[in-house]
């Protein structure tokens, strides 16, 4: 195991982070202050409670989720399509790493901010409403799996990624969408049958609902199936991953 | 060439077609030994970059084996790859990041710990240490270059591939790069680089190999390669202008300048007769006298234009 390597792609990774600190940490933040301010305070205010807790705190797994997937996306991809872009790759793809050891790098840092950022988004919704949460540990674990995963899908997007519009796409004209219609900001039993069986098929309804059953004992699906869809999902983008790398897909010509 | 050596870098029968069909590497072979310096010649699109980073890892061969130190690239790519310093032939840098960080990235990545005083060293070396705080984007395009050498030597390479490194370089700093080239050849570092400059092939390097159209067309010792290939010339300040060659000298094919005071005799150097003394004798009989006579050497570029030419 080449441990200096990912040392150093991970500390390069997060240096570039500490240098963005203001889009990194701030602007979630506020993003996530004006959600309980909108969804919390306007819209709670006619649903009081959903499956027994307040709609304000009902909406917080949803935050955090969409902080998670938006974000770990968004640093991963741009962590390995920058230095594609501007050619430093070249460093990387002829240095003595294995494929785990780019992937420990590149994707460990962009998890680990994920996972500070969820922890932040939670500390702000804390300001806004009195939380409880039943399986703290559980809670971790989703948000460290996530992460992890988001980050894998990131990178596979980054490395696929042949210009900032492609980079930009997946998270926007996707993610978006999915956490939206995933029960993020409501429960599916608001929703007529047939959209119920619907919503059955977005992956994120999995996420959310395995994240809120840590906080709040309430699901839409069983947690140990969230678990499941998850861990299976992480394995899936880390096997593309391998491929892209053994492959040398879009990386090496 | 020496057979109890192994070759530093040893390659057979290499070929690579890219995705499009386009076949950029054909069928090379070319063994280096250790210490070595061997400069690539070739014109644009010879396919010099697509061999350097088919060796580094960057390019995947379509067939052939590559062997550095023994190890092959592909099977033992980590063994091989941290051997390796790459200076790549397109200035690509990070922007924000300081020279210092730069370097301690790179040295980290080849899997070396962590040594200030080898990057600081590094750094002097290629007088970069006053620079050492800048972010990269501050830096002018031939300190960037040299921040790229120092990113290859900071993990200390026994195998240096510069890829034109004196490309948009400033006379005086060609010349530091070249005194840097030699040391490093003194501690024991193979280096393979390719130019444009003849020049700085003739000046530095041990042996020259000239690539044309993905071939291999030639590879030699360069004062073999110029002593063979080099043609001499003799001129000849006439004390008295000509108005023709005489019949008595036609079998030298000898040149009159057109304001008819000067002969050029063109020979072969390495020939075992040169006809140098009969043609003075010759111009003696033929009551020819000169006051200035002086001889010249074809130089690389006059090979590698001849080389090219041939082959194409
Ligand atoms: N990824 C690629 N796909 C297709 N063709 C390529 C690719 N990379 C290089 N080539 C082609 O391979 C040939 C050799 O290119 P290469 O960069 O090795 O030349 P070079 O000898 O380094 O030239 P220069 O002196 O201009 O640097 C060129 O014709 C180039 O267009
Ligand atoms: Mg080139």
């Amino acid at each position: 195991m080449n441990f200096y390597a990912v040392m150093a792609i991970y500390k390069f990774e997060m240096a570039r982070t500490r240098r963005t600190l203001v889009q990194s940490i701030v602007a979630p933040v506020i993003s996530t202050s004006l959600y309980f301010i909108v969804f919390g305070a306007a819209i709670g205010s006619r649903i009081t409670e959903v499956g027994g807790v307040s709609y304000g705190a009902f909406i917080v797994p949803g935050l955090i989720m969409l902080n998670l997937l938006m974000h770990s996306i968004s640093n991963a991809s741009f962590g390995i399509y920058f230095p594609k872009f501007i050619g430093t790759v070249y460093e990387v793809l002829s240095a003595p790493v294995s494929t785990v050891e780019v992937v420990l790098g590149y994707v460990g840092a962009a998890a680990t901010k994920s996972i500070i950022l969820g922890l932040i988004i939670l500390a702000t919704a804390t300001l806004f409403i009195p939380l409880r949460i039943e399986h703290p540990l559980i809670m971790l674990l989703f948000i460290f799996l996530t992460s992890i995963t988001f980050s894998l899908l990131g990178f596979i997007l980054g490395i696929w990624a042949d210009n900032f519009e492609k980079l930009s796409v997946v998270p926007s004209l996707i993610i978006t969408p999915l956490v939206f219609l995933g029960g993020s900001f409501y429960s599916t039993d608001m929703l007529p049958p047939f959209w119920q069986s619907v919503t059955l098929f977005n992956p994120v309804l999995y996420l959310v609902s395995g994240l809120r059953w840590s906080f709040y004992e309430i699901s839409e699906v069983n947690v140990l199936v969230s678990l499941v869809c998850i861990t299976g999902f992480m394995l899936l983008c880390f096997s593309v991953v391998l491929y892209m790398f053994r492959t040398g897909y879009k990386l090496r010509t | 060439m020496n057979a109890v050596s192994e070759p530093i870098l040893s390659i057979q029968n290499l070929n690579k077609t890219f995705a499009d069909g386009f076949q950029a590497l054909k069928n090379i072979n070319l063994e280096i030994q250790k210490g070595e310096i061997i400069a690539l010649l070739g014109p644009n699109g010879a396919g010099k970059t697509t061999l350097i980073s088919t060796i580094c890892g960057i390019v995947q061969a379509t067939s052939g084996k590559v062997t550095v130190a023994g190890y092959d690239i592909t099977r033992d790519y980590r063994k091989t790859r941290s051997i390796i310093g790459l200076v790549p032939q397109e200035l690509t840098t990070e922007s924000f990041e300081t020279v210092w960080n730069t370097l301690v990235f790179s040295r980290g990545l080849f899997g070396k710990k962590a040594n200030s005083a080898h990057i600081e060293k590094v750094l002097k070396a290629l007088s970069l240490w006053d620079k050492k705080d800048n972010m990269l984007m501050t830096l002018s395009g031939g300190m960037k270059r040299r921040v790229l050498i120092a990113k290859a030597l900071s993990h200390e390479p026994a195998v240096l591939f510069l890829d034109e490194p004196t490309a948009g370089v400033d006379v005086s700093l060609r010349k530091d790069m070249w005194k840097i080239v030699q040391e490093l050849k003194g501690d024991g570092v193979t280096i393979i680089l390719t130019t444009h400059y003849i020049e700085e092939a003739e000046e530095i390097a041990d042996r020259v190999g000239v690539i044309n159209a993905g071939e291999i067309i030639l590879v030699e010792d360069k004062t073999e390669l110029m002593s063979k290939l080099g043609k001499k010339q003799v001129s000849l300040d006439l004390c008295d202008p000509l108005a023709t060659i005489p019949q008595s000298l036609a079998g030298y094919s000898l040149e009159l300048s057109e304001n008819k005071d000067q002969l050029t005799y063109t020979f072969d150097s390495s020939g075992d007769r040169t006809g140098i003394t009969s043609l003075l004798d010759d111009l003696k009989a033929a009551d020819i006298y000169f006051r200035d006579l002086n001889t010249t050497q074809s130089s690389l570029e006059d090979i590698f234009v001849n080389l090219v030419e041939e082959s194409s």
